[in-house]
């Protein structure tokens, strides 16, 4: 987590090191030793199982074959690497993420601006919104399941598809799992962006309107300017979220049709095929790749996760 | 087990069958705490010390286990309570030398491996018994999991048995499990479709070109399980070894067992699957199709034919008589041999079941839980479970007891069809022979005899290797 505390101020004018006062450092060591106990669990329950990972990764290695387990370097690391399924997985799960993503942005966006701008039955309308995000992935994925079922469903008998399997194609599979993403995670986004929104003074706003901008201006310059932090930390989290996409697809395809995600297939070399080695070689490919997004954010885009800094 | 078992189990729609819950292992594995309702009641103080003698009693009782009468934990696949029943039965005669406890593994087959195969990695010393699903003996037999019963003790449970039982629970020369109950697929068809389309499937030399043609001609649909599990290899490996093939030889050499599925054998399977999945008699949503959507499809308007296990004969009565499907069904009913794949060639159906194993790190392994896998085997409770469960009994004499009769009238040809089956490929990489081929072989309609087994054949070479993901 260093890197977020140093991203901004790299981003920032040259402050100088001289201007720091005693009192910024006094709070700074006080700041680090209230924090040491987290850290000292957080590597306890996150780094070991990491770095344990990172050490069965170098061997050709599985549980129920304990004594054929031998050293091999990096070659997990070339076999995942240089395996199609690795990168059809992927794929997939880059466009799980993406269209999720951009959608319940939008979508999200509106719902925000509805809960913020409620005048009547404030609290029905943001618990109303809030609802999907409180019901458990796995139970709104055997929803989403059995709305799209042959069988059990009722979208083939509303939209008149006929005997149209969704669950027997990439695609169509792909669009129910991300509908299903959509429904579940959107409120979250949507509570992200809210909290944005009540941040932007009503000042400027009503600023803009006195110098005659119309209410599509004051979104452009005004909203959504003021509230880029809070968009970004929206997208970063969800975009995180999304990367490591497990439940949907393990209840509703359970990988098949293509529909496997990078997760999915962790899971699946770890604990399915109890192949150890190779597992948890994609196992830290996996968080390699969380590391990248959160790093391409944090650097590239400068969020700021800690909006309200105290130091100045 | 892929097979859905019991009737109760097969009442519940096919919602509940297809999806388990992956994280039950504390559920299944926690010990019931002792009396935690008792003092619910009262101010926050009460509750306290409510839950701590409640912790206090369950750690009592758990040291009392010692003490008292020694319990064993016997993990079994979900069925309709059926080994449960004989749980208790077997404790009631052991009178008092033990009692025996069962905790539900999930329902699908691989999930249940995967639940065991993490307790006995970890060395559970409170796995005393296992209900295990026969491809996976040599996999916990090879990795030490399982403890072997000595010539000694293994031909009590081998006396009398179907040969393909003995068969799947014997590793590198020793029985690792004791054959409990033994399953089967025969072709169920409606009698009055058979009738439409001039064809008798109990007459020899009936193959599934014939099917086919069959359900094609009164435009009606072949059951099969398309879904990529299980039960989709266990349709691959049936065809391939009725057409006289294996998969892979050789097995005992692990990683570097022969692979024959390139073979002329593979690829009249592969023939089969494709001219199926692509004709109008296959089910539309054949690649996600398992066990009850096969059987809804039998009972839907396009029903015709279907292979499935031994279970349908209960689950169709049942239905029939709770009113879930019509009533004249079940007596439209018909039953065959599995289809062949030559003409002429006997068929070779699948094989499933289940074996009782001992846990290599239980407490009493050498002496209580033998005892308690005698009484769980024994001929007349395979008797009682098959009566109780619907499921076959392993042991070829219960078929003749007049009861057994008149409840399965197919009784004969389970029995017939057991006997001649073949067993998937024994072999301690099991999970990634059948993984690879489901790999390769999924969905239905992409096989292609002319790739699809070559293919498959590479890619099970490269997975046993570690040179592929899976």
């Amino acid at each position: 987590m260093t890197a977020v505390d140093t991203a901004p101020a790299a981003g920032r004018p040259r402050a100088g090191r001289v201007e720091i006062s005693d009192r910024s450092r006094a709070e700074r060591r006080l700041g680090l030793l209230l924090s040491a106990p987290a850290v000292i669990v957080m590597l306890l329950v996150t780094a070991y199982p990491l770095v344990n990972a990172l050490y069965l990764s170098l061997f050709s290695y599985r549980l129920t074959a304990p004594d054929d387990r031998r050293f091999v370097g990096l070659a997990n690391y070339g076999t995942a690497l240089s395996d199609p399924l690795f990168w059809q997985d992927v794929l997939t799960t880059f466009v799980v993420t993406f269209v999720t993503v951009a959608v319940e942005l939008v979508i999200g966006f509106g719902l925000a601006m509805v809960m913020h701008r409620a005048l009547f039955a404030r609290r029905t309308v943001r618990t109303a919104i809030l609802l999907p995000y409180g019901i458990v992935t796995v139970i709104s994925a055997f929803a989403w399941k059995y709305a799209f079922d042959l069988q059990s469903g009722f979208v083939n008998g509303w939209f008149g598809l006929g005997d149209y399997a969704w669950f027997s194609g990439r695609w169509s599979s792909l669009f129910v799992i991300c509908l299903s993403e959509i429904w579940k995670t959107t409120p979250f986004i949507s509570l992200l962006l809210l909290a944005g929104l009540a941040q932007v003074p009503r000042d400027l706003g009503e600023a803009a309107t006195v110098d005659g901008a119309t209410a599509w201006q004051r979104l452009l310059r005004v909203t959504i300017p003021n509230m880029k932090a809070a968009i970004l930390v929206a997208v970063l989290f969800r975009t995180l979220d999304a990367w490591r996409i497990f439940d949907n697809v393990f209840v509703m395809t359970a990988g098949q049709e293509k529909t496997e995600t990078f997760s999915f297939l962790t899971y699946r070399q770890t604990i399915t095929r109890t192949a150890i080695g190779l597992g948890d070689a994609v196992g830290v490919l996996l968080f390699l790749s969380v590391v990248l997004i959160a790093a391409v954010f944090i650097r590239g885009f400068r969020v700021d996760l800690s909006q309200v800094r105290g130091d100045r | 087990m892929v097979e859905r078992v019991g009737t109760a189990g097969s009442r519940t729609d096919s919602r509940r069958t297809e999806w388990t819950d992956p994280f039950s292992t504390r559920r299944t594995g926690d010990h019931p705490p002792a009396s935690p309702r008792k003092q619910r009641t009262g101010p926050s103080r009460t509750l306290r010390s409510a839950v701590a003698l409640a912790l206090l009693a369950g750690g009592l009782a758990a040291c009392g286990g010692g003490g008292g009468t020694p319990s064993l934990r016997w993990y079994v696949n979900p069925d309709n309570g059926g080994q449960a029943t004989l749980a208790a039965d077997c404790t009631r005669a052991a009178g008092g030398r033990y009692k025996i406890d069962t905790s539900v593994l999930p329902l699908d087959a691989t999930q249940q491996r995967e639940q065991l195969v993490r307790r006995l990695a970890a060395k559970d010393s409170g796995l005393d018994l296992m209900s295990l699903d026969p491809v996976f003996v040599a996999e916990a037999a090879n990795a030490g999991f399982l403890r072997p019963f000595p010539a000694s003790e293994a031909a009590q449970f081998t006396d009398g048995v179907f040969p393909p039982a003995v068969q799947s629970s014997t590793w590198d020369g020793k029985l690792y499990a004791a054959p409990f109950w033994a399953n089967t697929q025969l072709l169920w068809y409606r009698k009055s479709v058979a009738r439409k389309a001039g064809v008798n499937p109990e007459a020899p030399g009936f193959t599934w070109d014939k099917l086919i043609d069959a359900a094609l001609r009164t435009n009606t649909t072949v059951g099969v399980q398309g879904n990529k599990y299980e039960g989709y290899m266990v349709w691959i490996n049936a065809l391939i070894a009725s057409a006289g093939g294996q998969i892979i030889t050789n097995a005992q050499k692990g990683d570097d067992a022969t692979i024959d599925i390139d073979s002329p054998a593979g690829r009249q399977a592969a023939t089969i699957i494709q001219r199926l999945a692509r004709s109008r008699a296959a089910s539309p949503t054949l690649s996600t199709d398992i066990e009850e959507q096969a059987r809804s499809l039998l009972n839907g308007p396009r029903g015709g034919f279907m292979v499935n296990w031994g279970y349908i004969w209960r689950a169709e009565n049942g239905d029939a008589k709770d009113g879930v499907i019509s009533k004249s069904i079940p007596s439209d009913l018909g039953w065959a041999r599995y289809p062949q794949v030559t003409a002429g060639q006997q068929s070779k159906p699948p094989f499933g079941g289940i074996e009782i194993g001992i846990g290599a790190y239980g407490k009493h392994r050498d002496t209580l839980a033998v005892d308690a896998v005698k009484c769980i085997t024994s001929t007349a409770n395979q008797k009682k479970y098959m009566l109780d469960s619907g499921n076959p009994a392993a042991r070829a004499a219960v078929y003749d007891d007049p009861q057994v009769k008149r409840e399965f009238p197919m009784a004969g040809l389970i029995r017939d069809s057991i006997t001649t089956a073949a067993p998937r490929p024994i072999t301690p990489y099991y999970t990634d022979v059948s993984g690879a081929v489901q790999s390769r072989w999924h969905p239905p309609a992409s096989v292609n005899p002319a790739t699809t087994p070559r293919r498959s054949d590479s890619f099970i070479r490269q997975v046993l290797r570690d040179q592929a993901l899976l």
